[in-house]
């Protein structure tokens, strides 16, 4: 309280670049993370669990959800948006892919593809914390290529019957309400599956080096049968859910410049103390050229991320864009985490630091969401109009 | 209930602070300032007090125009309107409160909070000459507060125990740690704090009539220094203890 917080990275003076809510948005959730967030962070990630206590304080921070207009939602711009998922990955990736799912692979897709009595159901209590949502796209077997998923959807008098298995999904577990994505004659829909329906089980994931901070589960659907009026109505064909997909890594491209800055801080701080050969080791060419190399990396993703937000509220972003921004910011921030290790010596392998749990949170979230690599084929098929994948 | 909050713009508490050149005022360039961490309490116990009781919070300071942000902060944790009263000089705390009272008479509150103290020059007379200057009841460094329809109950903690004192409003309370938990201003507060009303005018308050004659950093700690290791530096210690610390 009333003490200088830690600032960031700003070299660029890209705060002038911001409203004066955009930076009290970032300020305040900085500060939340700050006081509720970090002193807790290292019990969970040792216990792997997620701290679910502090769902209803994103709630009531307005973190869920955060774009959307109405429902009790705060109604942001994209930057301010960004800005949030910056400051709760700083935390974590963890804690910021909890509210990434809940608002961009949940909110998102009831929102823009739902009925009216859909959202008016869903999203109240999922902007307040008192629903948790998750995504089910991915299956053990379609990974990078979604199109293949073998999990169906058939028509049944009153019902829709699922059956299939989604793995890798956050907050599985944990959600009252799961966004799954199936085929229903061949094209892919989006279905709205409650917890506790029968024929819809979830097994969590244990045992994980990353991202041990958020819950990640299989979900199996056994002739699950679900309501007629549960389907998204708007959604057909994979770029529905590819559509939520990119609303999920526009905010990750923010997350990798929260991990990276902080880790960038952590390790600058310890660099000009830890003494070596009668001197700070930050005084030595070798350490300096790392330092300069993270914070050059941390100024351009920070430049690339506001631009970036500025198209998307301007309603002009690409989806190649967005690719360009995951898989540049989170490979900067994930080589910060190894070059941030690496200074760090022999105590950036115990948790008495973050950057070893950044190191190997970003691992996941270099995979996930598009792997680096699928994101290069993207920005390859953008340019040369031939997809490497097909 | 007509709830007013006075607060002050202040250098953060863990600033390098460095005196200026006429070695009476502190050079402000590269300082960061916020809002005065005892007038965060005060903001969230009006806020409560609203709550429970309905009325309108107003937030006022006297300040320059930098100060529009902290009270932008104060709009986005609720309340509801914000008065800035420019002033480009160093006013006293008797200045500060004319000018606070004077302006508090139109807005004719049932209550006033402020922060015990302000970090920066830790007087603690603006809140005390407020109440005197409205004729209001004054509680002084409170930290648990009830409010009835036109009276409170105050306590505060005074040496060796706790004191409860009651009193009829209008009154000011100055806030202590301890009192709340300041709430974090959320991103629905944050956007909607930009419509609120935020009322700039310029301040004209009356001559000091104390001035700041010098300013000293306090004195540098002596170097510290390493008497030995283990059982053999335990002698040296004591004698130290006792004879130049006298501690023992």
């Amino acid at each position: 309280m009333g003490m200088a917080r830690y600032k960031g990275v700003d070299l660029y003076d890209v705060d002038g670049l911001l409203s004066e809510e955009e930076r009290m948005v970032r300020d305040s959730v900085r500060d939340w993370v700050e006081d509720r967030f970090l002193p807790i962070v290292t019990e969970h990630h040792r216990a792997g669990t997620f701290p679910a206590h502090l769902v209803p304080e994103l709630g009531e921070l307005g973190l869920l959800g955060a774009t959307l207009e109405g429902y009790g939602a705060a109604g942001l711009n994209n930057v301010a948006y960004g800005l949030v998922l910056q400051e709760l990955e700083r935390g974590d990736s963890g804690l910021r892919s909890f509210v990434s799912v809940q608002g961009a692979l949940c909110m998102y897709p009831i929102a823009r593809y739902g009925t009216e009595e859909q959202k008016e159901r869903f999203l109240p209590s999922m902007v307040k914390g008192e629903v948790i949502g998750c995504f089910g796209l991915t299956e053990p077997d379609y990974g990078s290529n979604p199109g293949g998923m073998t999990t169906r959807a058939v028509e049944d008098g009153d019902a829709w019957v699922l059956n299939g298995t989604k793995r890798w999904i956050t907050n599985g577990s944990t959600s009252h309400v799961a966004v799954v994505w199936a085929k229903l004659d061949d094209e892919v829909r989006g279905f709205l599956v409650e917890a506790g329906t029968p024929g819809y089980t979830t097994m969590d994931i244990e045992n994980k080096f990353s991202l041990r901070v958020s819950v990640t589960s299989e979900l199996i659907f056994e002739d699950c049968r679900i309501p007629k009026e549960n389907i998204l109505p708007k959604a057909e064909g994979l770029k529905g859910p590819l559509s939520c997909l990119t609303q999920a890594r526009y905010g990750i491209a923010w997350g990798g410049v929260g991990a990276a800055q902080a880790i960038y801080d952590e390790v600058l701080e310890y660099a000009k103390t830890r003494v070596q050969f009668s001197r700070p080791i930050a005084g030595y060419q070798l350490v300096q050229n790392k330092l300069v190399w993270m914070l050059t990396e941390i100024t351009k993703a920070q430049l690339v991320c506001v631009q970036l937000g500025r198209q998307k509220d301007a309603g002009t972003m690409h989806h190649a864009q967005v690719s360009l921004a995951k898989r540049n910011n989170i490979w900067m921030a994930l080589k910060s985490a190894r070059m941030g290790r690496d200074i760090l010596g022999a105590s950036g392998i115990t948790d008495e630091y973050h950057c070893g749990r950044h190191m190997c949170n970003l691992e996941s979230v270099s995979t996930y969401e598009g792997t680096h690599d699928i994101h290069t084929l993207i920005l390859g098929d953008h340019i040369t109009g031939i997809p490497a994948y097909e | 209930m007509e709830i007013l909050v006075l607060v002050k713009r202040v250098p953060a508490t863990d600033s390098q602070i460095k005196i200026a050149a006429d070695g009476k005022s502190y050079d402000a360039q590269g300082v960061e300032f916020v809002l005065n961490p005892y007038d965060e309490f005060a903001v969230e116990e009006a806020l409560k007090t609203k709550e429970a009781r309905g009325g309108t919070v107003t937030v006022m300071t006297l300040g320059t125009s930098a100060a529009q942000k902290d009270l932008r902060t104060c709009l986005a944790m609720g309340a509801d309107k914000a008065i800035l009263l420019t002033c480009e000089d160093h006013p006293d705390s008797a200045a500060v409160a004319s000018v606070l009272a004077e302006k508090s008479k139109e807005l004719a509150p049932d209550l006033i909070f402020c922060g015990k103290q302000a970090v920066d020059d830790d007087a603690g007379q603006v809140g005390p000459r407020v109440a005197t200057l409205l004729g209001f009841a004054c509680a002084t460094d409170v930290n648990s507060l009830e409010i009835g329809d036109d009276t409170f109950a105050a306590t505060r903690d005074i040496e060796g125990g706790r004191e409860t004192i009651e009193g009829k409003l209008p009154a000011v309370i100055t806030c202590q740690k301890g009192l709340n938990e300041p709430r974090y201003p959320n991103l629905k507060g944050i956007m909607a704090a930009k419509k609120k009303p935020l009322d700039e005018a310029a301040a004209t308050p009356p001559d000091n009539k104390v001035e700041v004659v010098a300013l000293e950093p306090p004195a540098e700690r002596p170097a510290p220094s390493i008497l030995g290791e283990g059982a053999a530096a335990v002698t040296t210690l004591i004698d130290k203890l006792q004879n130049e610390a006298k501690v023992l």
